[in-house]
């Protein structure tokens, strides 16, 4: 694993590779205010609260404002704050980075992605094989794709998409599914059951959402959407959301109605993710816990 | 009641009336999904160690515990007899109980005895002990290449590994921790 300075200088690589790649693609660098009076209201997300508002918990909601606005590529890097989460591979402070694209899906981000994490790992390592401390991770050959069902059904014996248990379907991804995923290659978990669609669009049969998540070396590195479109169908996921919240003494923040408001004005279908850019450093640089590959506090 | 959140290396919590301690623990949490602690765990009556995984509205029993200052007094066939030197009450501890440990008791030893529910489930001991070889095996120079120890007994014949150059007589120190050799006191 390269020094603390050096892998400092990684992030800084990491970060300019990840912009070299997005403003070639025409993409423009957004900043979305990292003070919000409404965190996205999600059932096991909690805000950090800062005076009057929250430390936001992802830029999600201001970007697809701007899609709303015309915007067509856009994309953040940035921190994001999640209260109570700290372990080998979580750090209350994190770098996230999203972009989305007006008139696409979790299909287009899917080809994004592949197409960014080669090249930046190219930029930082001069070939596209992560040297993680789980094993050598191969971004240039085929990424595997499986379907929530079928890796549930394979290695945790039920099938979430037909019977939904929201408790055996964390425990079982956590102890079962995420440990069995082959570590070589990169692993997209498609097509999640509806109640864990978040703010992804369902499918017509309405049983999954076209959400996928991307997984490198077994450790969770991104979570894409064929984004909700339909204000009144976010409206009332979210209003689910602060009810499960508020039975379980969770904090219910406000509904950021601006947000609301801007997706009656469109567009139609718009494709966006979330990637965790310091997880994607630390197997760049082999480390074992994400601390190493942090700047100090 | 413990919350998930209150977890961590070295608490001590109750799993179906037995008191466990946790030896490990990971915080885990899929993207969207609750948190789950991730921990191994050892009872601390039987000592085994297994892996439990708890979810973040899991509530966790605190275990009854307790400690008390004692002096061990004498052993009465299998058990292992202890004064509280305040309350001068006895308590008998089987030496199943004990374990090795109890090969390293000297009369009126200060040890810490921990209870569960009243029970006496462990004993905290001074560190280290001295102990006179009574049996072994002279050391043989040039041996090295095949044993760097060989087995040694002390009075109450436990037996335990010592190197080659201590001989039938010799005071030596134990870990009571490990049960092992640490080095020699003096020479017999």
């Amino acid at each position: 694993m390269p020094t603390p300075l050096r892998r400092l200088r990684l992030r800084s690589d990491c970060f300019r590779a990840v912009r070299a790649f997005f403003y070639a693609a025409d993409f423009w660098e957004t900043d979305t205010p990292v003070k919000v009076a409404a965190p996205a209201l999600e059932e096991h997300i909690d805000a950090v609260p800062a005076d009057d508002g929250f430390l936001r918990t992802s830029p999600e909601l201001h970007m697809k404002r701007l899609l709303s606005e015309g915007a067509e590529r856009i994309f953040q890097l940035g921190p994001c704050f999640r209260r109570g989460e700290r372990g080998a591979f979580h750090h209350p402070e994190f770098t996230l980075l999203e972009w989305y694209r007006a008139h696409a899906d979790y299909e287009t981000i899917l080809a994004d992605t592949q197409a960014l994490l080669r090249q930046v790992a190219r930029a930082l390592l001069g070939g596209t094989t992560l040297p993680a401390a789980t094993g050598p991770v191969d971004l240039g050959g085929e990424w595997r794709r499986l379907t929530v069902a079928d890796a549930f059904r394979r290695w945790a014996g039920w099938d979430p998409t037909a019977n939904w248990d929201a408790d055996r379907f964390d425990l079982d991804l956590v102890e079962k599914v995420e440990p069995a995923l082959p570590r070589d290659r990169p692993v997209i978990l498609m097509d999640y059951p509806a109640p864990a669609a978040a703010l992804a669009r369902l499918r017509p049969d309405g049983r999954t959402a076209e959400r996928w998540e991307l997984y490198l070396g077994g450790l969770e590195i991104a979570n894409a959407y064929s984004e909700l479109t339909d204000p009144d169908e976010q409206r009332r996921r979210f209003a689910a959301c602060a009810a499960a919240r508020a039975a379980r003494g969770k904090p219910v923040y406000p509904l950021d109605e601006d947000f609301l408001e801007a997706l009656r004005r469109g567009p139609a279908t718009a494709g966006g993710i979330a990637l965790g850019l310091d997880r994607f450093i630390l197997l760049c640089a082999g480390a074992e816990r994400l601390a190493d590959v942090l700047p100090p506090p | 009641m413990y919350s998930a959140s209150d977890l961590r290396k070295g608490l001590k919590i109750e799993l179906d009336g037995q008191p466990y301690e946790v030896t490990e623990f990971n915080f885990f949490k899929p993207g969207k999904g609750q948190a789950m602690y991730k921990c191994r765990i050892k009872n601390m009556i039987t000592q085994s160690t297994m892996e439990k995984t708890f979810r973040e509205v899991d509530k966790i029993g605190e275990p009854n515990l307790d400690h008390r200052n004692m002096h061990f007094s004498y052993v009465d066939g299998e058990n292992y007899v202890f004064s509280d030197q305040t309350t001068y009450e006895e308590f008998r501890i089987h030496q199943q109980t004990l374990g090795d440990k109890r090969f390293f008791l000297v009369e009126d030893m200060a040890v810490d005895i921990l209870f569960h529910n009243g029970n006496p489930i462990d004993i905290q001991m001074p560190f280290f002990i001295e102990k006179i070889i009574t049996d072994t095996e002279p050391g043989v120079r040039g041996d090295t290449a095949t044993n760097v120890t060989k087995p040694a007994k002390i009075d109450n014949g436990y037996e335990l590994r010592v190197p080659l150059f201590i001989n039938q007589g010799d005071t030596i120190r134990i870990d009571t921790r490990t049960g092992a050799y640490v080095d020699r006191v003096s020479k017999g």
